[in-house]
């Protein structure tokens, strides 16, 4: 009966995506490459079809690439019915139907939910109407962004020093513009790579230089009596002057459409099992509707079972297609999601990429390189396991780290590496901020993770 | 089968011309090991993980601890060696001064910008073929090509290629296993002037070039004063033989054994008359199902790896057999058959990791170029004898001579 009913969908079933952006693209044409042959329909609250993010705090701000023009590559066509520039409104799971913000509603058999995370807004509503406040999210925003700061602004006041605000102060110095980066932690990506890296990356803002504030937060943005935002203050009571202020404070999950459908959404995400398929919000999973990119919220094998929500290209690509494939498979075919974390970013010259989940780490053992050259990589230990990695310019031996994450090799990492250092051969605490203050958005979200159960217990590797 | 015989007859020049099937034997042994013999690695994975595994050493030094005294003596002779046999950091310095003249991000365009002088090489040496209906390809293609190419590229004259052959040979020979063993006191000796030699007249260039800069890679190298500082003259001289040699060695053996594969698989030669754009895919099989590097035997482990369950102590000498992992079932579909259709070719064939190669770009567009216009520009061509003779380099594998008979030049 089950198998007859996927027959059936395969043939004619009604698919409905919401979410059209990386994941939702790459889960259309992956239902189509296994031979669905139904109706598909994506959904996406932007006018446009979906288009890469990366570029746009990066390439596109230096005019290298168009923000218009950044669409992402179509692995195959994929015959489907767009429903662009209307977002989802609600969700209706008995009758099977979403609810759209024109009135419209969409009958689907089975639903894909990717609709993402969006930009985390300046809190205080009308400091951040002020013309000059900008968010950095979608390709308006770009567009916003790029003509603002190719017209030469005095100063760059950029709030968060996350991955994301990192990146424009890298962009903004490349174009010669004078830049301020508050941070509320002791210094930039400490939440996604912890305090010894972001010392790396502090010292690497100010040396190409940007004026770095750290520990302190953004109390207010004062605007002109004509409604241009004019300055910020300072929780020290300093006041920058700046006619740009970037916020760049993380992300939100896009979740409250599904307020009151019954599903286990909230702002942490939606809950799935490993072949994404939806939690309701009794725990219990739902047959007919899957998840998929940063929305998501899975358990990992390889992390304890955690929940881990990631705000990754990768994992958006590869659990789509996990997704795509479950929905349209026998319970017997179906395939976990069990994408080992990966992401990669570029600041001021330097290429930053990490595997696994640094901010379980505890320790952290430069293997190879010298954090001092900024070229490195360094492999966070967790209850006597490698955990992740991150290297600054050293790309080409990740892979290797990766395999130590999947076998759960022994911490600290005790056999010799080429370029060993001193300064490599003893683990050091990795200085994670305590996960319980709020900073910016780390890019790999711990959801059951309690700070009481953080200690140190390490198995001797011998 | 003994493994001893296994991994001699690999070496064996008997078996050159067609090797694979000893490399399906040596599959069966994924880790083999003879007495006193290197640990052997054949299966694409790996090789794979081998190649970013950061307890793998290139470096020259542990090399020659690890007793092999006949690879790392050339190295020993006043020039230091070059970046393919040391390990970081100083091999990421010496590579990425090299690269701030080669490729991204600071000359993004160089190779790309060589394309109409490559096409035009390609076209006088074709017109060169006059009025003969029988050529080989080596001697008149596939070597002069890629040799004229570097010269210009570094700033070599092209007119000193009989010099400078006469010390690439024996360095060349320096690097074959079969050779080696074999070899006496007289044939080391040769081998280690040959590069003290070339050296020495690369030295002659770089002081002209130090004196009067010119567009080229030699000028380039000694006038480099980025972020990591300038080379050493050594360090110029040691650059500059690698980059040579290793510039048109393996070259010669993509176009000559490319050609040879099309001949062999006449349908993909009129799809690529048809298409040249199909030059892309058939250079990335080729590259996978007969690559110009058959082998990797200059690395040791610093540290005991673990690989399928056999141990390699710390220390030992490890061969990565780069030709076996590109036909292994395990990985690819058919292995044996070239099918520049694949769904995904990816191959071993340049390597992997930190000392994947440098030149990859150039060699590419090379092999695309050279192998696209041999067969819009040949009427009618075909082998005149299969197998050819083989050089006797069972690392550098590829013809010694490919006669090919034609009906004409289009």
């Amino acid at each position: 009966m089950v198998a007859d009913y996927v027959d059936w969908l395969r043939r004619e079933g009604r698919i409905v995506i919401v979410g059209a952006s990386l994941a939702g693209l790459r889960a259309a044409e992956t239902l189509r490459a296994e031979g669905f042959a139904g109706e598909l329909t994506l959904i996406g609250d932007e006018p446009y079809e979906p288009y890469d993010r990366p570029p746009l705090s990066k390439g596109v701000l230096l005019g290298k690439a168009s923000p218009h023009h950044t669409e992402l590559p179509h692995r195959r066509e994929i015959d489907a019915k767009w429903r662009l520039g209307v977002a989802a409104t609600g969700l209706d799971l008995t009758a099977k139907r979403v609810r759209l913000a024109d009135g419209d509603e969409v009958a689907y058999d089975r639903l894909l939910i990717a609709t993402g995370v969006r930009a985390r807004p300046w809190p205080k509503e009308t400091e951040a109407r002020l013309d000059g406040v900008f968010l950095l999210r979608t390709r308006d925003d770009a567009a916003g962004l790029y003509q603002r700061l190719k017209a030469g602004p005095r100063r760059v006041f950029i709030i968060g020093a996350g991955f994301a605000g990192s990146e424009v102060a890298s962009a903004c110095r490349e174009m010669g513009l004078q830049v301020t980066v508050a941070e509320r932690a002791g210094a930039p990506l400490v939440g996604a790579l912890g305090g010894v890296v972001g010392a790396v990356a502090a010292d690497l803002q100010t040396e190409n230089g940007v004026d770095l504030r750290t520990r302190v937060t953004v109390t207010a943005l004062e605007g002109d009596p004509v409604g241009r935002v004019r300055a910020v203050h300072l929780s020290d009571e300093s006041v920058v002057e700046a006619d740009v202020v970037v916020v760049s404070l993380g992300s939100q999950r896009n979740t409250e459409w599904l307020t009151g459908s019954g599903l286990g959404a909230g702002p942490r995400g939606i809950a799935c099992d490993a072949g994404c398929r939806a939690f309701d919000f009794r725990g219990i999973v739902t047959d007919d509707v899957f998840v998929a990119g940063d929305v998501a919220r899975s358990p990992h094998a390889l992390f304890g079972y955690q929940f881990l929500s990631l705000e990754h290209w990768g994992n958006a690509v590869a659990q789509a297609e996990i997704a795509a494939h479950n929905m349209i498979s026998p319970s017997s075919e179906r395939r976990p999601h069990l994408w080992v974390p990966a992401f990669w970013s570029s600041m001021f010259g330097v290429n930053i990429k990490s595997v696994g989940v640094p901010p379980m780490g505890e320790e952290l053992m430069i293997t190879q390189g010298s954090l001092a050259e900024r070229r490195f990589v360094g492999v966070y230990g967790f209850q006597g396991r490698v955990i992740a990695a991150v290297s600054f310019d050293s790309t080409r031996w990740l892979e290797f780290y990766q395999r130590e994450i999947e076998r759960g090799a022994p911490f600290p990492v005790e056999y010799l590496t080429v370029d060993r250092r001193p300064e490599g051969r003893k683990p050091v605490p990795a200085d994670f901020p305590d996960p319980s203050l709020p900073t910016h958005g780390p890019t790999v979200t711990l959801s059951g993770y309690s700070p009481t159960e953080r200690q140190l217990v390490f198995t001797p590797a011998h | 089968m003994t493994h001893a015989s296994l991994l001699g007859q690999i070496t064996d020049y008997a078996n050159r011309a067609n090797p694979y099937p000893l490399y399906e034997e040596l599959r069966k042994t994924p880790v083999l090991h003879e007495e006193g013999g290197p640990y052997v690695i054949s299966s694409y994975w790996d090789i794979k993980n081998l190649l970013h595994d950061p307890r793998i050493s290139s470096d020259a030094a542990n090399l020659a601890a690890a007793g092999d005294d006949e690879l790392s003596e050339p190295e020993q002779t006043g020039l230091p060696p070059s970046f393919i046999r040391l390990d970081p950091p100083e091999h990421d310095r010496l590579r990425r001064i090299a690269n701030s003249s080669f490729g991204p991000p600071h000359r993004p365009t160089r190779i790309d910008s060589m394309r109409g002088e490559l096409g035009q090489i390609v076209t006088g040496l074709i017109d060169g073929f006059g009025d003969t209906r029988q050529i080989d390809l080596v001697d008149q293609f596939a070597y002069p090509f890629p040799v004229t190419v570097i010269c210009r590229l570094l700033g070599v004259p092209r007119e000193d290629e009989p010099r400078f052959r006469a010390w690439v040979d024996p360095i060349v020979a320096g690097l074959d296993p079969d050779t080696r063993t074999g070899a006496d006191s007289v044939f080391k000796q040769t081998a280690q002037d040959a590069r003290m030699q070339l050296g020495m007249y690369l030295a002659g260039l770089v002081e002209e070039r130090t004196k009067e800069p010119r567009e080229d890679m030699l000028s380039d190298l000694v006038t480099s004063h980025g972020p990591d500082g300038a080379m050493t003259t050594m360090e110029v001289l040691a650059t500059s033989v690698l980059l040579l040699i290793a510039g048109h060695e393996t070259t010669v053996n993509l176009i000559t054994n490319g050609m040879l594969t099309l001949l062999r698989h006449p349908e993909y030669l009129h799809r690529l008359r048809e298409d040249p754009g199909l030059s892309v895919r058939i250079v990335e099989e080729l590259l996978r199902y007969e690559p110009p590097v058959q082998l990797v035997p200059q690395r040791t482990c610093i540290a005991d790896i673990t690989v399928r369950g056999v141990t390699i102590p710390k220390g030992s000498r490890i061969w990565l057999v780069l030709a076996a992992g590109n036909r292994d079932p395990e990985r690819f579909e058919d292995p044996d058959r070239f099918d520049p259709d694949r769904g995904d070719i990816q191959h071993l064939g340049l390597g992997s990791g930190i000392h994947s190669c440098f030149g990859a770009p150039l060699a590419r567009l090379e092999a695309q170029i050279a192998l696209s216009e041999l067969a819009r520009r040949l009427d009618n061509p075909r082998l005149v004898e299969d197998p050819p003779p083989y050089r006797q380099n069972a690392v550098l594998r590829g013809p010694r001579h490919l006669n090919i008979a034609f009906d004409g030049l289009h």
